[in-house]
């Protein structure tokens, strides 16, 4: 290269570094959980995703109080309750105190007549009065009857008792000594809703550590006792700690690691030095790709992006091999020209996944692949002097080349484990994949149970069926849910339903409210009427004289807004089934299916079309069950689609690039053997495979494809002397890779260690595969 | 996943429904033999029935209500752990309780299934009920004040809560046999409403 051209690489290079820091130095990061929300697909998937990120469900945080005995746990419950409701960082706590019932059973009772279902015209008709009078009165004879008179003189018609009986079949929290406890009775578990949005993670982490501080300082807290916590909001402080832990502790190791190896057979910082360029740049490229793309970069992404050190030093390495000898330069450009396209043809078609996450990957490891090999083809050689003087490898070099020549000759062995890797595959058949959607979360084992466990004592462990739809204010959204309820209840009379749950239970839209208003009558009319209905009833009408003054008090009360819920658990209610978007409101109304052991328990589709008759815009019937099943056997699809198109890819451009079609199958059998082996053991070892996997495996093919071109060429056109020292670097560029993924692989995210272990074992597997299939004796090809 | 966050409110008579009629319930239940005291001697006879039928009729006195309310219906006990209470008249009901698991069930309502160990208040209740019964008068103690008067063919016996979660259901409970027979059970509040449950023997006596 001439002087001038060189400046001008030089120029550019750093010019392009300078460019990205910039940009880097702009960019969000962010490890939330968004990256393992899969973009969903359908309407009904964005429904369960908006509920996250709008809801009260990302601002859930469920306590759970252990140790102790119990009066000392509903001592700590209530304290610890009073003290989060006074930080005024919550929209509201809930342990099941009486205080709370207390607030719950005043607005219940205070606004009856707004609230029940029952209150029609006909309701408040001599003979509607009377027949609910009645009803009430048998009610009263018998145990309850006596604290059941204490509603009667108010109450007479019962619709405290009708309004309550809507919730009839939820179920509540067990409780001991006026608290919730868990269903063993050894925890005493509350719920908090955190007054910032649940996408907001900073103020959930900061929520979250005023719990755990606050209970640190009850005055009454007993020895042993201790608080745990779990929810999405838990779970996403929780991971963008461990990602951001990780992700430094990860990338520092697989830096090491490398140093390390380079350090070992180049014994020159000098050239250490050099040999990391393409890595750096390629991780600032790619940083800078992922960035200008999607506006933002996941932390995992720079997890995985560890995994791109591996790769890249590889071509430094090569490189160094170049200069060492007579290696005819454009021979060696071309194999490593092949190998980044088949990388890239192996990452590409993770750009097309609906994941987030692995989108990112894809991108950051392309255009860190392809800044890498760039750097390597062009600024090396300005900074590399032509003829390298590297220290002397020929003894290893020969011990290598021995040892590759005496494995050579178990070419049967590849074959035979692949073959009996598949008939493990084929014994797990039916257990091959984790249909768990949760096992793709970056969120640990002993996390998700100790979630399980809090979510059973605290509320509806299995629910699957709800009703959804948007509207777009509150009132029409209330008025939605009523429609919706009147069609539900048909279904309840007819038993198809167990029964359903609807924000307008607690928050009746404005127009029914002025509607059950309207059906009351006035002072005079009601007198009248209630005389009539009394006739034949053991109850005076002087008695009733509280009924007749609240009615008119109904009558001309306020109409109900969200506010006047303050402080109740209700107002929770409404929270969580009444959803404020952007634009928009989404009522979610959960479905009981009856019981009568019908299998689904639920006809969705029977429902659906019910509901359908409402007028109400894109409702929909979801089987909550259905829909993740679904959503993971549409990303199973997806990632299985991807990675037969990444390997025909690859391997069509093996069978361009050779023109061969017996040289491409020494290519492609060690790696087909590779990926049958991995698969092999994982399902083996009673791993079940999830997308993940599978993506690694389409890896150790685009990585392994590398080992297998250069091993296959390796005989061509080169010296014996060239050829170990060929060997050698390639064992050095596959330590480095199989090191740093199986760094991922000791991650505790399931996600990095799913990867991790899959291409760290693939890749030792394809480079021994290579090794005894693809390599071609020096004698053989010298001829 | 939560949707819809749990109310905190219950029906007023939840989960009380069980008490009273636990109260008749587990007085026909067996209990352990006690001796000594006159009340244990009474404890003793209770104690050596093993099923038991009976019909009950249970007059319910509410001030606002002009005549007390009448309700009928039958009391079984099978050994070991078994009770029921059929309400007959005027509404249907059926109470079971097995063990700790309480069952109500009424027409065209869904059933309710209770642990009676989530209800701590009822347990306690339920507890002292029988304490009485096995003769634990020392566990009764710390939940009542007693009082056991008349012969042993017609004794009264009369418990007085000494704990607020059950004085404010109630202000005692008076109890009348004969014998290991229950004749009566009242139950009376601090507003004058009150309860008497007559039971008569169908069954076999042990």
């Amino acid at each position: 290269m001439k002087p001038g051209w060189q400046r001008l690489v030089l120029g550019l290079w750093l010019t392009l570094l300078v460019a990205c820091a910039l940009i880097i130095a702009r960019t969000r990061f962010v490890s939330d959980l968004s990256a393992f929300m899969p973009k969903a697909p359908s309407a009904r998937q964005k429904l369960l995703v908006d509920q996250f990120r709008y809801g009260i469900i990302g601002r859930l945080i469920m306590i759970g109080i252990e140790g102790g005995n119990a009066p000392g746990r509903a001592r700590m419950s209530r304290e610890l309750a009073g003290r989060l409701r006074r930080s005024g960082l919550f929209l509201g706590v809930l342990n099941g105190d009486s205080a709370t019932e207390r607030r719950d059973r005043r607005y219940f009772f205070d606004n009856r007549y707004l609230l029940s279902p029952d209150i029609t015209p006909e309701r408040f008709t001599a003979r509607g009065l009377h027949a609910a009078i009645k009803n009430s009165i048998d009610a009263l004879s018998g145990d309850t009857g006596l604290l059941l008179a204490r509603l009667f003189a108010r109450d007479p018609t019962g619709e405290t008792l009708r309004l309550l009986d809507q919730f009839d079949g939820s179920s509540q929290p067990r409780r001991l000594d006026g608290v919730w406890a868990s269903r063993s009775g050894k925890w005493a578990v509350l719920l908090a809703y955190t007054q910032a949005p649940g996408t907001a993670i900073g103020a959930q982490a900061r929520a979250i550590s005023y719990i755990r501080k606050t209970f640190g300082q009850l005055p009454h807290r007993q020895a042993g006792s201790r608080v745990v916590m779990s929810g999405t909001s838990v779970f996403a402080v929780r991971s963008r700690n461990t990602i951001q832990g990780q992700v430094t502790r990860l990338a520092s190791a697989s830096l090491l690691l490398v140093t390390f190896l380079l350090l070992l057979v180049y014994r020159s910082p000098r050239l250490l030095g050099i040999g990391l360029l393409p890595v750096l740049s390629g991780a600032l490229v790619g940083i800078t790709a992922v960035s200008l793309h999607f506006g933002q970069v996941h932390g995992l992404t720079l997890g995985f992006g560890t995994t791109l050190i591996g790769e890249a030093v590889d071509y430094s390495i090569y490189f160094y091999l170049q200069r060492t000898g007579h290696l005819n330069p454009s021979y060696f450009w071309r194999t490593i020209w092949l190998g980044v396209a088949t990388s890239i043809a192996g990452f590409a078609p993770l750009l097309f996944s609906d994941f987030p996450g692995l989108a990112q990957l894809g991108v950051y490891s392309i255009s860190g692949l392809i800044a890498a090999v760039l750097v390597t083809r062009y600024v090396l050689p300005v900074l590399v002097p032509r003829q390298l003087k590297l220290r002397d490898l020929s003894r290893p070099g020969l011990v290598l080349d021995q040892a590759l020549d005496f494995i050579t000759r178990f070419r049967w062995l590849p074959p035979l484990l692949a073959l009996a890797s598949i008939g493990v595959v084929f014994a797990h058949s039916a257990r091959i994949w984790n249909r768990n959607l949760s096992a793709l979360s970056p969120i640990s084992k002993a996390d998700q149970r100790l979630d399980q466990r809090l979510r059973n004592d605290l509320g509806a462990p299995d629910l699957r069926y709800m009703v959804a739809f948007s509207a777009p204010n509150r009132e029409l959204a209330l008025q939605g849910a009523e429609k919706a309820g009147g069609v539900l209840r048909g279904l309840v009379h007819r038993q198809l339903l167990g029964g359903f749950n609807s924000p307008a239970f607690v928050l009746p839209s404005r127009a029914q409210q002025r509607a059950r208003q309207a059906a009351i009558p006035d002072a005079r009319l009601a007198r009248l009427r209630l005389r009539q209905a009394l006739a034949g009833l053991p109850v005076k009408f002087h008695s009733l004289h509280g009924f007749l003054s609240d009615l008119q008090a109904a009558r001309k009360q306020k109409l109900l807004s969200r506010a006047d819920l303050d402080g109740t658990s209700a107002a929770l209610l409404v929270d969580s089934l009444l959803i404020r978007r952007n634009r928009d409101y989404l009522v979610l109304m959960p479905l009981r299916p009856s019981d009568t052991g019908a299998r689904p328990p639920l006809n969705v589709n029977y429902v659906q079309s019910v509901l359908k008759t409402t007028g109400l815009k894109n409702i929909v019937v979801i089987d909550l069950l259905k829909e993740s099943t679904d959503l993971f056997r549409n990303y199973r699809n997806e990632a299985l689609m991807l990675s037969e198109v990444g390997c025909l890819v690859i391997v069509g451009l093996l069978l361009a690039a050779l023109k061969s079609a017996a040289r491409t199958l020494r290519v492609v059998a060690p790696l087909a053997c590779a990926v049958a082996c991995v698969a092999g053991i994982l399902l083996g070892n009673g791993i079940r495979l999830t997308i993940l996997h599978l993506v690694g495996l389409l890896l150790v093919v685009a990585i392994g494809s590398n080992y297998a071109l250069f091993f296959e060429g390796g005989g061509q056109s080169v010296t014996a002397d060239e050829r170990r020292r060929m060997q050698i670097s390639l064992v050095v560029a596959n330590l480095a890779t199989v090191g740093s993924f199986a760094i991922l692989g000791f991650s505790s995210i399931p996600v990095l260690s799913d990867i991790g272990t899959t291409v760290s074992l693939g890749a030792l597997f394809s480079l021994l595969f290579s090794a005894i299939l693809s390599r071609r004796k020096a004698g053989i090809s010298d001829t | 996943m939560i949707f819809g966050s749990p109310l905190t409110v219950r029906r007023p008579d939840f989960p009380y429904t069980v008490s009273t009629v636990l109260l008749a319930l587990l007085l026909v239940t067996p209990v352990a033999c006690a001796s000594g005291s006159q009340l244990a001697q009474l404890m003793g006879l209770l104690a050596q029935r093993r099923s038991d039928k009976a019909t009950f009729v249970e007059k319910t006195y509410i001030g606002i209500i002009e005549h007390p309310l009448i309700s009928t219906g039958d009391l079984s006990y099978i050994a070991p752990d078994r009770l029921e209470k059929r309400t007959l008249t005027p509404k249907p009901e059926l109470l079971a309780l097995r063990g700790n698991v309480l069952t109500i069930k009424r027409p065209g309502k869904h059933q309710i299934t209770v642990s009676l160990e989530g209800h701590p208040e009822v347990a306690a209740f339920i507890d002292s009920i029988r304490g009485t019964l096995a003769g634990n008068l020392s566990a009764l103690k710390t939940y009542y004040a007693l009082r056991l008067t008349g012969p042993m063919g017609d004794w009264q016996l009369v418990l007085t809560p000494k704990q607020r979660k059950l004085s404010h259901i109630f202000s005692h409970i008076r109890i009348s046999g004969s014998h290991a027979y229950i004749r009566t059970i009242e139950l009376e509040q601090h507003n004058g409403d009150h309860s008497v449950m007559v039971i008569t023997q169908t069954g076999p006596g042990r």
